[in-house]
């Protein structure tokens, strides 16, 4: 009998549920595999894939999306192994576990913490509540892979906004290893979108997109390019999340600000008594 | 299509005249061949067109968009707003070009017509008991005379599906006819409803039996029913007014609706144009986009080739 071949992964994007090739037909060798290589199409496709996801993920309750978001934390779980395969170190692939559990949490809370009855000077209830601000374009950083990459894909989704993620060009199996966790957990198609590539190539057309509401810089480790990055996103008043700094601890405490910048907050002036 | 180029000009116009001699004719018509339509019309599809091309169709097909409401719910505000975006579908722009016509229906014709008036964009009214066209002949020629008398200098009327489906050609012939004849000086386009029509076949049978009733344009549909414009079903169309030229020497015009929402579908449907039936009919007097969607995705198309930037839908209206 013949020795078994092996079948080998074809590693493509992941853009409204599904897993497109780039429309350039293009790829890239990186991590010993042949990866898509998103052209500006490409972008432009997940913009159109997350602004269509809008109305459905931010209009679910914020219980549901947070069942769904420990959906995708067992599911992680259940794929641990093939992570560490990647050549993840364990304790990064439990603590992007444990980040995305705990992001999870904040679905139904976010709104009691940052958002509430404010006291006014007159017969009126006064209450703030944040929403969604709607498609995130985000830069994953390159280090740590998964890690990095949760730590910006959670806070932009658990509040009902969807994102399209430029995942770390040199470490990007675990972004497309992510979207299969992803897929198969009940995550409706578009609410995540990630992009393999050249972040010079994607990320501008992203940034001055004017269908994108919010840019979160976090990954852009090139200070020109992320000046040049907010240039853009200032055409139509995009909510910005600034570059992380290099010594940046991605295990630590990463507090709400990454979730409240990605919020709008509407308030609304109720008559009382009569 | 050999069949027709052969036929003499005299017999066309006498074909009206007699049930069978409009069937013998209709019947007569090569058949379609089903799978070559849908590949050639696939093909067609899969051209690239960029740049330069590109924004030259982008503003050719904003000029051929028939921007279109048909609604219950439509009032004489919201078809005022949608006739001052006809005239200036981008505000931001001035080099941006009206679109070809208004389209709505007639009781809404007197209040479009007021901020149309000596623009150059042409008001269209359906009309003959839009969309089933199931209303006695009186009364459908009725909705055209008062269309026409409130300002509509374009008609789109409906054909009589139920008769054309059970063979009765005169019936659809003569209504065509004196529906013409309502319309006085104003255009009339023949909606086939290919989606109800089943055939390729039927398609072309009724594109000629509408081009030799005297209409000057032929419509694919409605709208109204799940199946609209496709581009197969425009091909054979295409096809038809080009023979019916050839055999006649008048010129029909096109009218794809329903379902034609992107910039890339419109640039398909005028690349077909041109391969079909030449250039004679990459104009808006002989070729229009029945559409409403479709205006926003051109416009901000047209945006990003002048910007570069990818625009979105909250900066162009809604309507």
């Amino acid at each position: 009998m013949s020795e078994r071949v092996a079948v080998r992964k074809t590693y493509k994007l992941f853009i409204g549920g599904k897993f497109p090739r780039s429309e350039s037909g293009r790829s890239y060798l990186v991590q010993s595999a042949n990866v898509s290589l998103a052209s500006r199409k490409d972008a432009r496709d997940a913009v159109v894939a997350a602004r269509a996801a809008v109305k459905g993920w931010a209009g679910a309750t914020a219980y549901n999306r947070g069942q769904i978001l420990y959906r995708v934390a067992e599911m992680l779980e259940g794929r641990r192994e093939q992570f560490v395969a990647l050549g993840l170190p364990a304790d990064e692939v439990d603590a992007a576990i444990d980040r995305w559990v705990w992001y999870a949490g904040w679905s139904d809370k976010l709104s009691q913490v940052y958002g509430g009855a404010n006291p006014v000077a007159g017969p009126y209830f006064n209450l703030s509540a944040p929403e969604p601000t709607g498609v995130v374009a985000a830069v994953a950083p390159e280090e740590p892979a998964l890690l990095g990459l949760v730590s910006v894909i959670a806070p932009a989704i658990v509040s009902g906004n969807t994102v399209v993620v430029a995942a770390s060009p040199v470490a990007p199996l675990a972004a497309v290893t992510l979207a299969e966790v992803l897929a198969t957990s009940d995550l409706p198609g578009g609410v995540v979108n990630i992009l393999t590539g050249r972040l010079a190539e994607t990320v501008p057309t992203l940034a001055a997109h004017m269908d994108v509401n919010a840019i979160d810089l976090t990954g852009v480790a090139d200070a020109e390019l992320a000046a040049d990055l907010e240039i853009r996103a200032a055409e139509n008043l995009k909510r910005v999340l600034r570059p992380a700094p290099a010594d940046h601890d991605w295990h630590a405490d990463p507090g709400i600000t990454r979730m409240t910048t990605l919020l709008e907050t509407k308030t609304v002036w109720h008559p009382k008594g009569v | 299509m050999t069949a027709t180029t052969t036929s003499a000009r005299s017999d066309l116009t006498e074909l009206g005249r007699s049930e069978t001699a409009l069937r013998t004719f209709l019947h007569g018509l090569p058949g379609v061949d089903q799978v070559g339509a849908e590949q050639r019309a696939a093909q067609l599809g899969t051209r690239s067109i960029k740049t330069t091309a590109k924004a030259e169709a982008i503003d050719l097909a904003i000029r051929m968009v028939d921007l279109t409401t048909l609604e219950g719910a439509d009032t004489p505000g919201k078809v005022r707003a949608l006739a001052a975006k006809a005239l200036r579908p981008d505000p931001a722009d001035p080099s941006c070009p009206h679109v070809g016509a208004v389209c709505v229906y007639p009781s809404m014709v007197p209040h479009v017509a007021e901020v149309l008036r000596g623009s150059g964009v042409h008001l269209a009214s359906v009309a003959t008991a839009f969309p089933s066209g199931q209303a006695p002949l009186e009364i459908k020629l009725a909705d055209v005379r008062a269309a026409v008398e409130a300002g509509a200098d374009e008609i789109d009327m409906v054909i009589n599906r139920g008769a054309f489906l059970a063979g009765r050609y005169s019936e659809v012939y003569d209504e065509i006819v004196a529906t013409k004849e309502a319309c006085g000086n104003a255009h009339l386009k023949v909606i086939l409803e290919t989606g109800e029509l089943a055939t390729y076949d039927n398609v072309r049978r009724a594109s000629w039996l509408a081009m030799l009733a005297g209409g000057d344009f032929i419509k694919t549909s409605t709208g109204k029913v799940p199946v609209a414009a496709t581009l197969p079903v425009t091909l054979v169309m295409l096809e038809a007014v080009r023979d019916f030229r050839a055999a006649t020497g008048r010129q029909v015009g096109v009218k794809p609706a329903g379902g034609i929402k992107t910039t890339k579908d419109a640039i398909k449907y005028l690349v077909m144009v041109n391969e079909t039936v030449g250039a004679d009919w990459l104009s808006p007097d002989w070729f229009r986009f029945g559409a409403s969607s479709l205006l926003n995705d051109l416009l901000m198309q047209r945006t990003k080739l002048t910007t570069g930037v990818y625009a979105g839908p909250d900066y162009f209206t809604l309507d």
